[in-house]
């Protein structure tokens, strides 16, 4: 495929590089969704100033820290605190009701990045007065963005936004309380994390570690073909306990999925499915 | 007006190959122009119709809601793994960019914004250009935007075909301008000459 850098990628070169990947770095991208990883290896030609796919794979195997540089532009992490309000609204007005009912609560946000979807969490069941009777096990395959997600500093430019996803999901204190500005950044407290255990893992590789009544994965699915999309629900069917809670992306849906009929959609915000 | 290009001169319907599904890249000027267009297709048209509109990353975007009321083809926005359905209007999700994979299916993305744009017209149609090939009609729209400029090409080298609003008609004439000086198009013409071109060339089209 032709890209706006004018790379043409070669189908069995990709197949080779991703084997080649997951064989030395234990990674496996190779039921991605091919159309948009396609963008991505192009973009790391780029800025990897490589040739081809088979030059990229040959620096692999001998400069360590190309792997580490080439993952970055692999995984795509984008997310707000609060990002689309109506999913957290939702949380908080019909699911949290029920989340109350369980003497402590366990959650897993699948994908978690840069750790917006864990303060967003974390805040939301502070303010529900949940927090201290749950644990949130947060997980990624990236290890520098796990290293940002703990850190919890972002950009002051973003807070804007994020205020005004909070207040419009239904935030029932300010934002502010949650964060001190400091030299153009706004940094989480801390005590938020202290329900949060952080850890690496892959829903390509790895398996259920725990059972949980809530899993988040927002737009983590889309990356995904069908085949490992069916494994990563698949391992999400199995972590949740039954009537637990699966919130997705606002474009991903379980529909298309082998595992649609253990889970049925909740109304009328179609983000949320429950383990049936 | 036809435009010379490198590649077949005639595209009379016989001459073409079937079409299998058109992309719609469009910014400024965008209701106007879709106005016109969109509602010209019958509801018989056996292909898909895939339209990227840059909009504001609003939560929920009007455009189905508009042209719904309008249009005789099915209107929807897809969501992920969708398959790629003929007869339906397809509009890209505000703030993710709309692939096409080969198994043509839908597939959206988070990546960064492509010349400030989410969704992009590159992305789609470059991806739309790997899954269909030859089989694909690009439809260039008022724009003042860049985006959309590099997927024109990108479906021409795979052989498919393009067609850009002539720039005088266009309420932004940037970016037809540009895809046509890059010399990519196989027709150029005003809102109804496509609409005309469209009606012809794709299976379903003529009344």
């Amino acid at each position: 495929m032709t890209t706006e850098a004018g790379f043409d990628l070669d189908d069995g070169e990709l197949s080779l590089l991703l084997e080649a990947i997951y064989l030395r770095f234990h990674y496996d991208f190779r039921n991605y969704a091919r159309a948009s990883l396609r963008r991505r290896l192009a973009q790391a030609l780029l800025r990897l100033r490589c040739e081809t796919l088979s030059h990229l794979q040959a620096r692999l195997f001998r400069e360590p820290e190309v792997f580490t540089l080439l993952l970055q532009v692999l995984t795509v992490q984008v997310s707000d605190l609060f990002r689309d309000p109506p999913f957290f609204r939702y949380l908080r007005e019909q699911i949290v009701p029920e989340l109350r009912t369980y003497p402590s609560l366990k959650v897993w946000v699948a994908g978690c990045a840069a750790g917006e979807e864990v303060f967003s969490l974390s805040i939301l069941l502070r303010e529900e007065g949940l927090l201290d009777r749950a644990m949130i096990y947060a997980t990624d395959i990236n290890p520098e963005a796990l290293r940002k997600a703990e850190a919890g500093v972002y950009a002051l430019e973003r807070v804007p936004t994020f205020t005004e996803n909070h207040r419009a999901s239904g935030g029932r204190s300010s934002l502010s309380d949650y964060y001190t500005a400091a030299y153009g950044s706004a940094v989480l407290d801390r005590s938020l994390l202290k329900r949060v255990v952080f850890s690496d893992h892959s829903l390509a590789t790895d398996n259920v570690f725990a059972e949980v009544q809530l899993v988040l994965c927002r737009n983590v699915l889309i990356y995904f073909d069908k085949v490992l999309q069916s494994r990563a629900i698949g391992l999400f069917k199995d972590a949740l306990c039954r009537r637990g809670f699966l919130g997705l992306g606002s474009r991903e849906s379980l529909a298309f999925s082998a595992h649609a009929a253990a889970f049925k959609r909740t109304f009328p915000n179609e983000q949320w499915y429950r383990r049936w | 007006m036809v435009i010379p290009s490198p590649g077949p001169l005639s595209r009379d319907a016989e001459l073409s190959p079937r079409i299998g599904a058109i992309v719609v890249g469009v910014s400024a000027g965008a209701i106007n122009a879709l106005s016109v267009l969109l509602p010209a297709l019958p509801r018989e048209l056996a292909v898909a119709v895939i339209v990227v509109v840059h909009v504001s990353a609003g939560r929920r975007s009007l455009l189905c809601d508009l042209f719904r009321a309008r249009c005789a083809m099915r209107v929807r926005e897809p969501v992920d793994k969708e398959p790629v359905g003929a007869g339906t209007i397809w509009f890209a999700p505000p703030d993710y960019h709309l692939l096409v994979e080969r198994e043509r299916t839908f597939a959206l993305s988070l990546e960064a914004p492509v010349h400030f744009s989410r969704p992009s017209i590159d992305v789609l149609f470059e991806s739309a250009a790997d899954a269909y090939g030859s089989e694909l009609l690009a439809i260039v729209l008022t724009s003042a935007s860049c985006d959309g400029s590099a997927g024109a090409l990108s479906v021409r080298s795979h052989g498919g075909t393009v067609v850009v609003q002539e720039p005088d008609t266009a309420e932004a004439p940037l970016l037809p301008r540009l895809v046509i000086a890059q010399g990519s198009p196989h027709k150029v013409g005003t809102l109804l000459e496509i609409c005309d071109f469209v009606r012809a060339t794709v299976e379903g089209g003529a009344p």
